[in-house]
């Protein structure tokens, strides 16, 4: 590592954080999170008031609120939908989405992957928990399959699916994975992502002290890519078929077409739509 | 000698034609020469249900004034061949005045259409346009029917070589087409009714329903659309983009409809007011999200295009359905705007206002249209600018912050409160879905719930909605309440009950929710019977004004499902009934 | 291995040190106050303020120094985290004050490992030797937060002993 580089902003981490004190239980990752993102925002320099976070329900979708930012707690799985319309109605903010694995990959699924595919401007956090932690604990599309739950005694028997994968099938050109245990590592992540010129996706392994008490385990078992971020779509759908789930890093980074479109200066008058209609 | 009598000085002309032969064409520029030279009308089509090459009928009715239904029967059935026809008996009545032209090498028509009695003459449609270069018999048809209506074929020449032109079609062999029916049609002589003298021209404007809603948002200052295709919406959202994109929006195709109504909320949320399109199915989709539109106090537009329900239903056909939905379909407590727009012009009011409420209220709008009024082409008054009626304005948080904290749900004499736009230093809140204290910080406290919904509640029924919210047209103990496309059957019945001696008065809503009993019954005033029309199975329209009026009198109700329209006659019978 | 090249480097690692444990140890001070526990909140408050008090302590010898700008994740820690901070994930539910205490010690001896292994690995004596005090302040620190915990009544961890009888509960 060579010499710092100075820092041009005057904004600190903390005037990104709210007075709301978050719920999130003792033990909870998505406060390696919430800290990341602050510190990602205050290294670019972007006024809170610039910035809008768009979140679903569930423990990771309560963020906005921790915020100084602008916010939006919307419904469940939808926050990528709303983002993408803020962006193209707003195309002057930066937007961030705060997402779980139940929210972005069950209800969300759908949206998941055609906001991959439309690479609007746009960073999408997954705080993955591997399970539904607001409602008491069941399991989510990333929750092994033996996993013993009220819902589902002795496991659901469904295998996971691998959403970095679904993220690279559905054409995301930013696709990333951190742990919430490495605060600074993902708000390094963040920043790229924020940055990127498109849809970013960074999931965040992030344990659930309550209801997956057994993930404490996982900041054993997490570790860093030894391999560079690629451009090459073939190289990054490999290094991902081949990913034990447990690797952090940005896996893929590719330019992509932005979508094409935002709200702009119009060209034309509405008068002169008008007049197509006369007779 | 036959003449053609209609009520109404009007003339109704159906065409049907099956495997490319062309009807709807036809019809459309029909009505858009008639159009030209002076006339109103109104165009509906019907087909089967194959994508191209299907049966295909084309209903135009032609009058000096303008035209808010179909009638009672049709003058003219034109059919270039009779396959499949029969499907649409019940869509073209026919009676012993009706003049059937139909191809001579077509054969027999379908029985159950010569039962009506109509006088049928045959024409070699197919042969004289194979003396033509380039001939088509829906042509030739168009050059006898304006023989027989006395409409000028250089007004026919003009409309079908623009439109042609560009799949083409030459123009001088158009004109010889054109005139080769004009010329055998002479055989018809004594059949020629002409229509009424043209009067003055004003301006005025040739659209469908759909085209007039999605200019009406334009002019609301609409400038963001996120929609999902469904029948009979899309040729909303497909025109709307185009014109969208040209005043400096953008129409984006969502993954589907909840993800369409989010994106319309995340633009909202920023500032710039937003809209979507849909149909029954669609807006049962969306009642999640409006939910949160409401909740959170974002302004959203949804117009419906109502069809054939329940579930898939009769996707291409007209019902007023939905209005149950529309109007109790959210879950929990969450008073939002209903509108209706009630003919084809009044799609552009309808959903102009919807876009001013919803903007001013801070809370999503339904606009209630349907497959008739969307679909159908109306040549109709150039829509001018109601009192009332202008480019929506928001109550936005200019300086938030700067006489302390700032309160996005802040309890205010009205219950608006104003918005902080994302970008605004100063403003920062989560909009929220949870119910939340004046701050917007989530509570489950009695008193911020008690608040918030009083709030969402007195904003909308302390707001003074104008003269748009009804319309009311004669006077007379004898009232018919009614709303939607059924408006126009019913205002025909009820000009032709007053030429009868019978003083009706008719009322038609535009504004469903909220609830205006007061002023319903000042309107209502005097009134001793009361019969509501509408196209519904369940009197779903007669079930809300129930549940929220105080109806005066004597009420009784004429209630049919789709897919047929209602017939002026039917309700005339009603009304004569019950003099 | 860090190797920090001038004093305003060390300076700049040492403040961010504190900075963010203050941080960090407020953040721990609240959510113990929303989980109502209000005894190891209140250790947490106690530890925002003696860091606070350092971080006023690092401000005083950077005084006439200018001070790089290092993005957080440009400090190279030992591990992922600054040394000083109690890691993501840690903090418990029901935490006994011993288990908050070791918490909080482990963190000051982490601070110690690092300054330490600048020490170690510093070709500059100015540097060997400023490290060296923090090193030496921390091991103190570190000292304190034993004799406190050898001053804890012996049942102080009987209230997190008690396991919450009632569930987990839904929110949305």
């Amino acid at each position: 590592m060579g010499k710092p580089q100075p820092i041009l902003s005057s904004l600190e981490a903390k005037d990104y954080k709210s007075a709301v004190k978050p719920i999130w239980c003792p033990g909870c990752g998505h406060f390696g999170i919430e800290s990341a993102l602050f510190r990602a925002l205050a290294h670019l320099g972007l006024p809170p008031e610039q910035v809008a976070v768009i979140s679903g329900i569930g423990c990771s979708s309560r963020l906005p609120a921790y915020t100084e930012c602008y916010g939006f707690h919307g419904i469940h799985g939808r926050a990528l939908p709303m983002a993408t319309g803020l962006k193209l109605a707003r195309p002057d903010l930066t937007v961030v989405v705060a997402s779980g694995d139940g929210d972005a990959f069950s209800i969300g699924g759908n949206h998941f992957i055609h906001a991959c595919r439309r690479n609007v401007d746009m960073t999408c956090i997954v705080m993955d928990n591997e399970v539904y932690g607001m409602t008491k604990g069941q399991p989510s599309p990333t929750t092994p399959p033996n996993w013993d739950c009220k819902i589902a005694p002795g496991g659901t028997g469904v295998s996971p699916f691998s959403p970095l994968m679904v993220a690279l099938a559905s054409g995301a050109g930013f696709i990333a994975r951190g742990f919430s245990g490495d605060r600074n590592g993902i708000a390094k992540m963040l920043v790229e992502a924020i940055r990127y010129p498109g849809f970013a996706l960074l999931q965040v392994l992030s344990p659930c002290v309550t209801f997956r008490p057994e993930e404490k385990d996982w900041r054993l078992q997490v570790h860093p890519s030894e391999l560079p971020t690629t451009a090459n779509w073939a190289e990054a759908t490999r290094r991902l078929a081949a990913d034990d789930g447990m690797t952090t890093g940005i896996f893929y980074k590719a330019e992509l077409p932005l979508y094409p479109a935002t709200v702009m200066e119009p060209i034309d008058q509405l008068n002169a739509i008008e007049t197509e209609l006369t007779l | 000698m036959n003449t053609l009598v209609s009520p109404m000085d009007s003339v109704a002309v159906a065409i049907v034609g099956s495997g490319g032969a062309g009807s709807i064409t036809a019809g459309s520029l029909l009505l858009e020469a008639a159009g030209r030279i002076g006339w109103y009308g109104l165009m509906t089509r019907s087909v089967g249900p194959q994508i191209r090459g299907g049966e295909a009928l084309a209903m135009v009715r032609l009058a000096g004034a303008p035209v808010g239904s179909h009638g009672d029967h049709f003058d003219v059935l034109l059919a270039l061949d009779w396959h499949n026809a029969d499907r649409f008996v019940d869509e073209v009545p026919l009676n012993a005045n009706s003049l059937i032209l139909a191809e001579a090498e077509a054969g027999e028509p379908p029985a159950v259409i010569m039962a009506s009695g109509a006088r049928l003459v045959t024409l070699p449609l197919e042969s004289l346009a194979e003396g033509v270069e380039e001939g088509r018999p829906n042509i030739v048809a168009l050059g006898v029917l304006a023989r027989l209506l006395a409409l000028p074929l250089d007004e026919l020449l003009i409309v079908a070589s623009r439109a042609l032109e560009r799949k083409g079609l030459d123009v001088d062999l158009l004109q010889e087409t054109l005139k080769t029916g004009y010329d055998a049609a002479e055989i018809l002589d004594d059949s020629i009714r002409a229509l009424p003298p043209a009067p003055a021209r004003g301006t005025r404007w040739r659209l469908t329903g759909n085209e007039a809603a999605a200019l009406g948002a334009l002019r609301g200052g609409v400038r963001f659309a996120a929609v999902y295709p469904i029948t009979p919406a899309t040729d909303l959202s497909e025109w709307l983009a185009v014109r969208l994109q040209r005043v400096g929006g953008h129409l984006i195709q969502a993954e589907d409809e909840i993800a369409a109504l989010n994106m319309v909320l995340g633009a909202s949320y920023g500032g710039i007011p937003s809209l979507t399109v849909t149909s029954g199915p669609g807006l049962a989709l969306m009642s999640e999200t409006l939910g949160l539109a409401v909740a959170a106090e974002v302004p959203a537009v949804v117009v419906n295009v109502m069809r054939g329900g329940p579930s898939t239903g009769i996707p291409t056909k007209s019902e007023q359905s939905d209005l149950n939905m529309a109007l109790y379909g959210l879950h929990g407590d969450a008073p939002h705007l209903v509108l209706a727009a009630n003919t084809v012009s009044d799609c552009l009011s309808a959903t102009q206002w919807a876009v001013q409420l919803a903007e001013a209220l801070q809370c999503p709008a339904i606009v209630l249209s349907d497959q008739f009024l969307g679909q159908s082409q109306a040549v109709c008054e150039q829509p001018v600018d109601h009192d009332g009626l202008g480019v929506a304005s928001r109550l936005v948080a200019v300086e938030p912050g700067s006489a302390g904290r700032y309160d996005r749900y802040a309890l205010t004499d009205n219950g608006i409160s104003p918005m902080a736009l994302p970008g605004t230093p100063g403003g920062q809140y989560t909009a929220d879905g949870l119910e939340h204290n004046a701050h917007g910080i989530p509570s489950s406290r009695a008193a911020d719930h008690r608040a918030q919904l009083d709030k969402r509640r007195d904003k909308l029924l302390h707001y003074d909605y104008g003269p748009l919210w009804a319309d009311e047209e004669g006077d007379g103990e004898l009232a018919v309440v009614v709303w939607g496309s059924a408006t126009g059957p019913v205002r025909e019945a009820a000009a032709r009950a007053r030429a009868q001696g019978l003083a009706v008065k008719v009322l038609s809503l535009r504004l469903l929710f909220p609830v205006q009993p007061t002023r319903l019954s000042a309107l209502l005033a005097g009134v001793q019977r009361v019969l509501v029309v509408e196209q519904s199975h369940s009197q779903q329209f007669y079930g809300y004004l129930k549940a929220h009026y105080a109806l005066p009198g004597e009420i009784r109700v004429l209630n049919q499902p789709g897919p047929l329209p209602i017939r002026p006659a039917a309700v005339l019978t009603q009304l004569l009934q019950w003099r | 291995m860090t190797t920090l090249v001038t004093l305003e480097e060390l300076l700049a690692y040492a403040q961010t040190m504190e900075e963010e444990a203050v941080e960090r140890y407020q953040e721990l001070t609240d959510l113990m106050e929303v989980h109502h526990q209000k005894e190891i909140a209140q250790l947490f408050r106690t530890m925002a303020q003696i860091e606070s008090k350092h971080v006023d302590k690092v401000a005083g010898l950077a005084a006439d120094r200018d001070l790089p700008h290092l993005a957080p994740w440009e400090h190279q820690w030992l591990d992922a985290d600054s040394p000083e901070s109690v890691p993501i994930g840690q903090e418990r539910y029901q935490m006994s004050p011993q288990q908050a205490l070791l918490l909080v010690l482990g963190c000051e001896e982490r601070a110690r490992d690092f300054y330490q292994s600048v020490v170690d690995s510093s070709p500059d004596p100015a540097i060997r030797q400023m490290a060296a005090e923090f090193a030496e302040e921390e091991r103190q620190h570190a000292q304190l937060l034993r004799d406190w915990l050898a001053r804890l009544p012996p049942d102080a961890g009987k209230k997190a002993g008690r396991v919450d009888l009632d569930e987990p509960l839904a929110q949305d």
